[in-house]
This record gives structure tokens, C-alpha cells and sequence, in this order.
């Protein structure tokens, strides 16, 4: 079987907070150089294999810190998610569900039951680094995906092809690849018997599989024939000589920028297949190729951003304000746009990147220092150092670091001699190289 | 409205728009643009530069390059008037056996047992078809001449995939690989380096069709929505941190990094086009001639952002908005589609009509599109599943409200998935809004643009 190629290249505390970045949320204090004592092997195992979960720091609450209800109040399911991404031990399981809930995009928009959604959140968490194939079956008879794409409105009696299309479409095989409108169809039909009851109040309830509801003829899927069900319809479709090469380049794309070169992605195929499907060892031996090291960063997510500068601070969830943040930024949990998901190559632009910016000056607020009371050196190097060490010194480029210097030297030139903007605009200038410094294109991307 | 977070009938939107209010708390006052006095005299140009004037008084900022910024406004507001083209999608796949409805097709009946519509206004050109009856606005102004109407628009071998027809419709080719848009490459040819404002997505995040190769575009959710401040940063310091934004921005090797320094740029050139539309506590950004439909929805409020805009002479050629309502209608269909259609249709009124009273009117054409139509059968389950050819408008009083394509009928029209087939190319309405209103060769921004027909739009 080909070898995936791995990262033999040095293993510091850069290369390790770009592995934090990529299978996390970006590092907390001094995490990157615990994890590079480890080496890239150990590291990637430490992370795919982490044992069980506990929580650095305190429990989530709402601005008036009363303890969250995800369940029920609008907005807490998207902060109590965001609590685990800052607070896990095991980053890359929350990743792997972030990344399988851009996979599986079901929106509450289209389900309205936060504990329906926290359910299926609950699914990707357990099985994520698992097998495809009984992920794939554990999703098609979720009951927020049942919901979201009609699965329980298709019946013998009035098939409903929705989600029998964005299976392959979206899920297994990508757009127009190896399969027809027939394909969509007889899927379909093979897809039939879920159903649900509504009851006044609650909703949606008792989703079962109804073999009443579920057309027995002979469907003909991909030209095989046979009395198919709904775990034929998975079957076939991960089974499928097109899903492996799907499988690889979408996973990889979350993880690294650009796409496989083409033995890189034969050999990924190679092990998802002989591995039976599973996800974890394609993930680790992703996690371990030399593109992700040498290769181009990847932008932010707004999750992702807002959990990194969070965990960077050392700071938990006290507010739900990062609901309605992260959805001016482009991303608020438990809503993606559609049933593609979020456009990992499209986060920003002018409208987003306030929303980032909105974002940074939250995170800031409870660290932002009184120009009437603090004291800061009144020296531009200083003060940009300063700030640097507040972010727990980051690395940035080299024209960043020459911008946040002169904006400070020219902020400070303002007061000239009047003794009391000397004291303010140091603290002021102090306060907007943190904001600065949060926004750049060193923060948004990694 | 009351105060609760936990109510199940509270909108995102309207829970947002509070939480963004809250958040606006605190902000130094500034004066904002005010919108042009009628019979005071002053001309466009120098409203704006009194609005900005006004602020950087408060801010105390001569160091802002307000020469060069009021250059620019100059040349956009003294030359000459560019045509503006608005684009509206309805996501989702609106159904066109709804919104046109062939109640004169015998065959109607017998495919939409249940969704079957009847009454609104037929349509003068078709005597088959019949307006959705929410859509009174639309029908107002076809009345009136202004709405070319394409009931069956598309193209062959119609992809039944939201993404990729939507994919196609918005980058102007049937290409899976093109990353750029049709209004994006018509900016490129047209547009300018230092004018994100050419093509404007109203929304939270950036349209497709305007995504450039090189030139800046930008996304706002309204022009009075493009406020930047920080805890505790104020007068000149806060001054200079804003002007920072832009030297964030400049160019870097790595793809990723590149492309956010680049929005970074655009931010700094953006925040400068707006800062006479920002709001504050007292005083609204801009004020609007007409009345707007109320509604939880983004859409009416935006396209009043949008004329006042244009009323202010800002540089703007492509815009681009989604309108509201929900047109994936795989069940429960008919409440759904009247709502979404009803809030569209009576915006759109009211934004020619703010137009209208403006004085805009003959400068702006609204192109309203969505990825296809749905099938002709409905699906049992109250609702329509996807199909073909879709339904399409253009709307101004430049619009000729000549008939592109036909409704086929549906006893031949339609193919062999049973969805009605196109007897109009978008390309081909994409090809003759470039010639015919945008001014630019089609062949410079359609692919093969030769191949495609040029139905007469504009008059």
C-alpha cells in the first residue's frame, strides 16, 4: 500500500501552534511548546488518540452569570459549543464536529429545535474520528437531519427526494459525480419509512422507521438491483468507487490549504479504504503531512477566531454576545447558510471582517485599561511590546509589526507636550494596539 | 417587543439588530450625513462633504486625506451617471408555476391538484398565465409598463443542484470551475482600484456574481451599519487607530494571508465612502421619501440604504441582495411562497418608487433571478420538488416590458424529468443587460457570449 508522505522538517513551538491552529482552536498559554516537546508523531497521536474529556477553567454562564440553557434560550447553543472549543482537552474532537457539522450542514433555521440540533452535535462528538459508514447511517436517521431534508416526509406514498440527492450530492460522491437523476430518484425510494408525529407544543416527536411507510419494490441504484432500503442507500453510496476521492479532498481541505497532489491523495484513499472507512487514521496521517507545515494558512473560521482569541487570553464564556458576534462574522453554530455549508473560501469581506473586528473589541473589553487611571509607558516600542505580550507574544510579520509602530508613534505624537494626553494616549494607544493587533491578517488566518 | 431572550417568536434578525443597538451604546456622538435637503440648493456633492466635514470636526481630523477622498467624490459625483444594475435572487428555486401561474394551461390543474392557485391578475402578454396573487406590487408596475417579464428562463440540461445551477446563474457560465462572477468580471472591466463601493452586496457577506478578479467590492449589511470603535479609544488616538486599518493591509506572498490583507484595505477604503451614513443616537443615517413595508426582514430596510445611496451620488455600478422568503418549497408550499413573494413584491414597489421620487429612476434596472424553477408535478407532500427553468424579472422604468422567451405549456414543455424546459438563456439576458445597459462588449465577460441571442431590454 503507498505510504502517505509525512513532515521530517523541525518540529518548534511555530510548527506545533499551526498544528493546534488546524486540528484546534489555536493554543493556550504555553500548549504549542508542551506539544513540540512531544515531537510531530506523538503530538498527532496525543491529539487523534486524547482520552477522556475534562475542562480547563471555569463553567460557562450568561452576562448576568447565571449557568447557560442550550436547550432552550436563543443563542446559548451556539456559546455553549463555542464553551468546549475553548475549554476541551480534546481540540480535535470538537474540530472533527465542527467539521462534521459543515459537512452535514442541518440548520435550525430549517429543524427549530435546539435540542434536536444538540442531539445531532452530539452524534458528530462521539463518532467523529470513527467510521464513515456508521456515521453516514447514524446521520440519515437523525432526526434534525430528517427534518432539515425531508428524510421523514419521504414515503412510499409521496417520495421526497431531498435528501437522497444531497447524500451523494454533498455527502458521499460531489456534484455530478458518478451518479444520475435516476440515481436521485431510485435512492429515494430506497430512502423511504422514516416518519414522525407532531405533538402541539413540542413539536416534532417519536421518529421511527415505519417499514409501512417504506416502498419494498425494486429499486435500481448505480445499475445494481435489488429490494433496497435506507442502509442500502448508505451502503451504495459509501461503497461507491467515486465517495473515496471525495472523501480525501473535502476532508483534506479543512485541514490544509489547496488540494492533495495526486499520490498524496491516492494514498489517503488507499488507507480510508483498506482501514474500512474509518476517519482517524486519515486524519492523523493529514495532520502529519508536510503540506500542512510548508504549505499556505488557512483563513479562520469565525468560531474558530473567537475560541483562539478566548483560549490565547485565557478567558471562559461569561457572555452570550459571541452568538450574534460570530454571526456578523459569517458563522453562527447550528446555522449554516445551506445545506452546503459555510464557504471556507470566501470568510471574508468588508461586512465580515467587521463582524471580526466587533468580535476582537468583545474579547477586549474586560481588559481594556482606564485612560484615567492606568499607567503605560509613553514610548511607541514599548507600548507595541506591551501589547504583544498581552496576546502572549505572538509571531507576526514583519510589515505588521512596522504598521503598529508607526500608528503608535504617530498616536502619541498627538499629545505633543500637554501633560495629560501624554498619560491618556499611552493607555489609549495601548487599548488600540490589542485591537489592531487582533484584527490583522496575522490573527484572521493561520 | 418584549425583553426576552427564550421567546421561540423572536426573530435572529430583530434579536441581533438589538444586541448590535446595545452594543452601540457608549459610542462617541458623531454627526452624521444628513439626507440632501429638498429646495435648499446644494448640490449632492457638497452634502456629502458637509456630512464628512461635520465629522471630522468632532474627530479633529485634518490628517485624514479628506483632499483625496473628496477628489474621489467629486469624480463620481460630477461625472458622468452610471447605469446601475440590482440584482435580486429569490434562494431556493422559486417555483414560476406559482409566481406565473398557468391557470389557462389545461393541464395545470391536473399537475397542482393541491397547490393549484387561483385569481391574480393575468398576465397581458400570456392570457395562460396569471400573477401569484401576493405579488400586487409586481403587478402594479407591469401595468405600468415597467417589468420585462421571463417566464420560463434557464438553460439546457438544467442542473437540479441548488449549488451548482445557483453556481452557474452567478459566475454567468454552465463552468463548475470559474471562480469569478458575471457582474464581478464586468467591474473588472469597467471599475476602478480604489472603489470597493462598484459592486455592493447588501447582506452579510459577499454574492458570488460580484466576486472580481483584481478590483475591491465590498459587503455591508446597510450604509448605515459601517461603525468601528474599541473599549476605552477615543478622539484623535481612536482617529488613528481607524486610519491604521488600511496599513494592516498591504500585499504578502502567502495566498491566504494576501487575500485578508486585501479585505483589510477594502475595509479602510469603505469606512471612508460611509462615514457620512452612519447613524447615532439621535439622528437616523439617511431618510427615505417613501414608506417601506415594515417587516423582521433585512430586504426593505436595505433597499432604502440603497437609494438613499444613490440619492448621495456614492460610486456604486452592481449591487446585489437576496430577497426575502423561503423558495425551497419541498413541502407546505403555499404559505411559504405567498409570504416570501408578498414581502418582495411590495419592497420592490417601493423602492421604484423611492426611485421614482428621487429622480433615479431611468438609472437603475432590478434584475430579480432564482436557480431554477421547480417541477410541474407537485410532490405529494405539499410542496414541489426541483426542476428547470425558473421564472425571471427586470424592473425599471428603462425596462422594455417586452416578454423574453415563453411560458412552453405544459402538454410539450417540458422534458423528461416532467420540469418545464427553458425558452430563454440567462446568458443570453446576461449578454444584452452588458450591451444594451452596462455599456461593455458581452464577449469581454460572458464565455462564448457569441452564441447567445440578444433579446431587447432596455428602452
Amino acid at each position: 500500500m503507498p505510504q502517505v508522505a509525512a513532515y521530517r522538517g523541525k518540529f518548534g513551538a511555530a510548527e506545533a501552534e499551526r498544528l493546534l491552529w488546524r486540528a484546534g482552536f489555536g493554543p493556550r498559554k504555553g500548549e504549542a511548546e508542551k506539544l513540540a516537546k512531544l515531537g510531530l508523531s506523538d503530538a498527532v497521536h496525543a491529539l487523534t488518540n486524547p482520552g477522556g474529556e475534562h475542562f480547563v477553567g471555569h463553567a460557562p454562564t450568561d452576562e448576568k452569570g447565571r449557568p447557560l440553557a442550550p436547550y432552550d434560550a436563543w443563542g446559548h447553543d451556539h456559546v455553549w459549543w463555542l464553551d468546549r472549543m475553548v475549554r476541551t482537552s480534546r481540540p480535535l474532537v470538537e474540530r472533527m464536529t465542527l467539521v462534521w457539522h459543515d459537512w452535514f450542514a442541518t440548520s435550525n433555521s430549517g429543524v427549530d429545535s435546539q435540542r434536536l440540533m444538540l442531539n445531532q452535535n452530539q452524534l458528530f462528538r462521539s463518532h467523529g474520528l470513527g467510521s464513515f459508514h456508521t456515521l453516514l447511517l447514524d446521520v440519515t436517521k437523525d432526526p434534525a437531519m430528517l427534518l432539515w431534508l425531508n428524510g421523514s416526509d419521504n414515503s412510499r406514498q409521496s417520495p421526497n427526494e431531498n435528501y437522497a440527492r444531497e447524500m451523494m450530492e454533498l455527502f458521499t460522491l460531489g456534484a455530478g459525480r458518478g451518479y444520475t437523476e435516476t440515481d436521485v430518484r431510485q435512492q429515494a425510494r430506497a430512502l423511504t419509512g422514516f416518519r414522525n408525529d407532531w405533538k402541539s407544543g413540542t413539536g416534532p416527536t417519536n421518529f421511527r422507521y415505519d417499514p409501512r411507510n417504506h416502498d419494498p419494490g425494486t429499486k435500481t441504484i448505480f445499475k445494481h438491483s435489488g429490494t433496497y432500503t435506507w442502509k442500502d442507500s448508505v451502503r451504495l453510496a459509501v461503497s461507491h468507487p467515486d465517495h473515496p476521492s471525495f472523501f480525501v479532498n473535502k476532508l483534506w481541505s479543512y485541514f490544509v490549504a489547496g488540494t492533495p497532489d495526486a499520490a498524496t491523495a491516492h494514498a489517503l484513499q488507499q488507507l480510508y479504504v483498506s482501514s474500512g472507512h474509518q476517519v482517524r487514521p486519515v486524519v492523523a496521517a493529514i495532520l502529519k503531512h508536510p503540506a500542512l507545515y510548508e504549505g499556505g494558512r488557512l483563513t479562520k473560521s469565525p468560531a474558530v477566531y473567537t475560541a483562539g482569541l478566548l483560549r490565547r487570553i485565557g478567558r471562559g464564556i461569561d457572555t452570550t454576545a459571541w452568538t450574534w458576534l460570530d454571526n456578523m462574522a459569517g458563522q453562527q453554530l447550528f446555522y449554516p447558510p445551506n445545506v452546503a455549508g459555510w464557504d471556507d473560501t470566501r470568510w471574508l469581506d468588508t461586512a465580515t471582517w467587521r463582524g471580526r473586528w466587533w468580535i476582537a473589541q468583545y474579547v477586549l473589553r474586560p481588559y481594556a485599561l482606564d485612560p484615567g487611571k492606568a499607567v503605560q509607558p509613553f514610548d511607541a516600542a514599548k507600548l507595541v511590546d506591551g501589547a504583544l505580550a498581552f496576546w502572549r507574544n505572538p509571531s507576526l510579520t514583519q510589515s505588521t509589526r512596522s504598521a503598529l509602530l508607526s500608528f503608535a508613534q504617530n498616536a502619541l505624537s498627538d499629545a505633543r507636550s500637554a501633560s495629560w494626553k501624554r498619560k491618556q494616549y499611552a493607555v489609549m494607544t495601548q487599548n488600540a494596539l490589542r485591537q489592531l493587533i487582533a484584527v490583522s491578517p496575522d490573527f484572521q488566518t493561520a | 417587543m418584549t425583553d426576552c431572550n427564550h421567546c421561540t417568536g423572536l426573530s435572529r434578525s430583530r434579536l441581533l439588530h438589538r444586541a448590535a443597538a446595545e452594543a452601540g451604546r457608549g459610542l462617541p456622538l458623531i454627526e452624521p450625513g444628513m439626507p440632501l435637503p429638498a429646495g435648499t440648493g446644494m448640490s449632492r456633492r457638497s452634502f456629502v462633504a458637509q456630512g464628512l466635514g461635520a465629522m471630522l470636526a468632532v474627530y479633529g481630523a485634518s490628517r485624514l486625506g479628506l483632499s483625496a477622498f473628496e477628489e474621489g467624490l467629486a469624480a463620481a459625483a460630477t461625472g458622468p451617471a452610471q447605469p446601475i444594475l440590482v440584482s435580486v435572487f429569490l434562494e431556493g428555486g422559486a417555483d414560476a408555476m406559482s409566481v406565473l401561474s398557468p391557470q389557462g394551461d389545461p393541464l395545470y390543474r391536473k399537475f397542482r391538484q393541491t397547490l393549484g392557485l387561483t385569481g391574480g391578475a393575468p398576465l397581458a402578454e400570456d392570457n395562460r398565465l396569471y400573477w401569484h396573487p401576493a405579488t400586487t406590487g409586481l403587478t402594479q408596475l407591469y401595468s405600468e409598463r415597467k417589468v420585462t417579464v421571463m417566464p420560463a428562463i434557464g438553460y439546457t440540461n438544467a442542473d437540479q443542484s441548488h449549488f451548482t445551477s445557483r453556481h452557474y446563474w452567478e459566475v454567468g457560465d454552465t463552468s463548475a470551475n470559474l471562480r469569478t462572477g458575471w457582474l464581478g468580471r464586468y467591474l473588472d472591466v469597467v471599475g476602478t482600484p480604489d472603489n470597493p463601493l462598484q459592486g455592493l452586496s447588501l447582506d452579510y457577506s459577499l454574492a458570488p456574481a460580484l466576486a472580481t478578479a483584481k478590483l475591491p467590492v465590498a459587503s455591508i449589511d446597510g450604509p448605515d451599519q459601517y461603525d468601528f470603535w474599541s473599549p476605552n479609544v477615543w478622539g484623535e488616538v481612536e482617529t488613528r487607530m481607524l486610519n491604521a486599518i488600511g496599513s494592516l493591509g498591504r500585499a504578502n506572498p502567502d495566498p491566504a494571508f494576501n487575500t485578508a490583507a486585501g479585505v483589510t484595505a477594502q475595509v479602510d477604503r469603505l469606512r471612508i465612502q460611509l462615514l457620512p451614513f452612519q447613524s447615532s443616537d439621535d439622528k437616523p443615517g439617511f431618510t427615505s421619501p417613501v414608506t417601506y413595508p415594515k417587516s423582521d426582514d433585512p430586504f426593505p430596510r436595505r433597499l432604502a440604504g440603497l437609494a438613499a445611496m444613490l440619492a448621495a451620488g456614492l460610486p456604486l455600478r452592481a449591487v446585489a441582495l437576496s430577497a426575502p422568503g423561503e423558495y425551497d418549497t419541498h413541502s407546505n408550499q403555499a404559505g411559504e411562497l405567498a409570504q416570501g413573494l408578498q414581502l418582495t413584491s411590495d419592497s420592490l414597489l417601493t423602492f421604484q418608487r423611492d426611485l421614482e421620487a428621487r429622480g433615479l429612476a431611468d438609472r437603475v434596472l432590478v434584475h430579480v433571478w432564482s436557480e431554477f424553477g421547480r417541477r410541474a408535478q407537485e410532490n405529494g407532500d405539499a410542496g414541489t420538488d426541483h426542476g428547470a427553468a425558473g421564472v425571471g424579472f427586470l424592473i425599471g422604468t428603462r425596462a422594455k416590458g417586452q416578454m423574453v422567451g415563453e411560458f412552453p405549456g405544459l402538454k410539450s414543455g417540458l422534458d423528461e424529468d416532467g420540469n418545464v424546459s427553458a425558452t430563454a438563456d440567462f446568458r443570453s439576458v446576461y449578454a444584452s443587460l452588458l450591451e444594451q445597459w452596462l455599456g461593455v462588449d458581452a464577449s469581454r465577460v460572458i464565455p462564448n457570449a457569441a452564441k447567445f441571442q440578444r433579446p431587447a431590454l432596455v428602452k
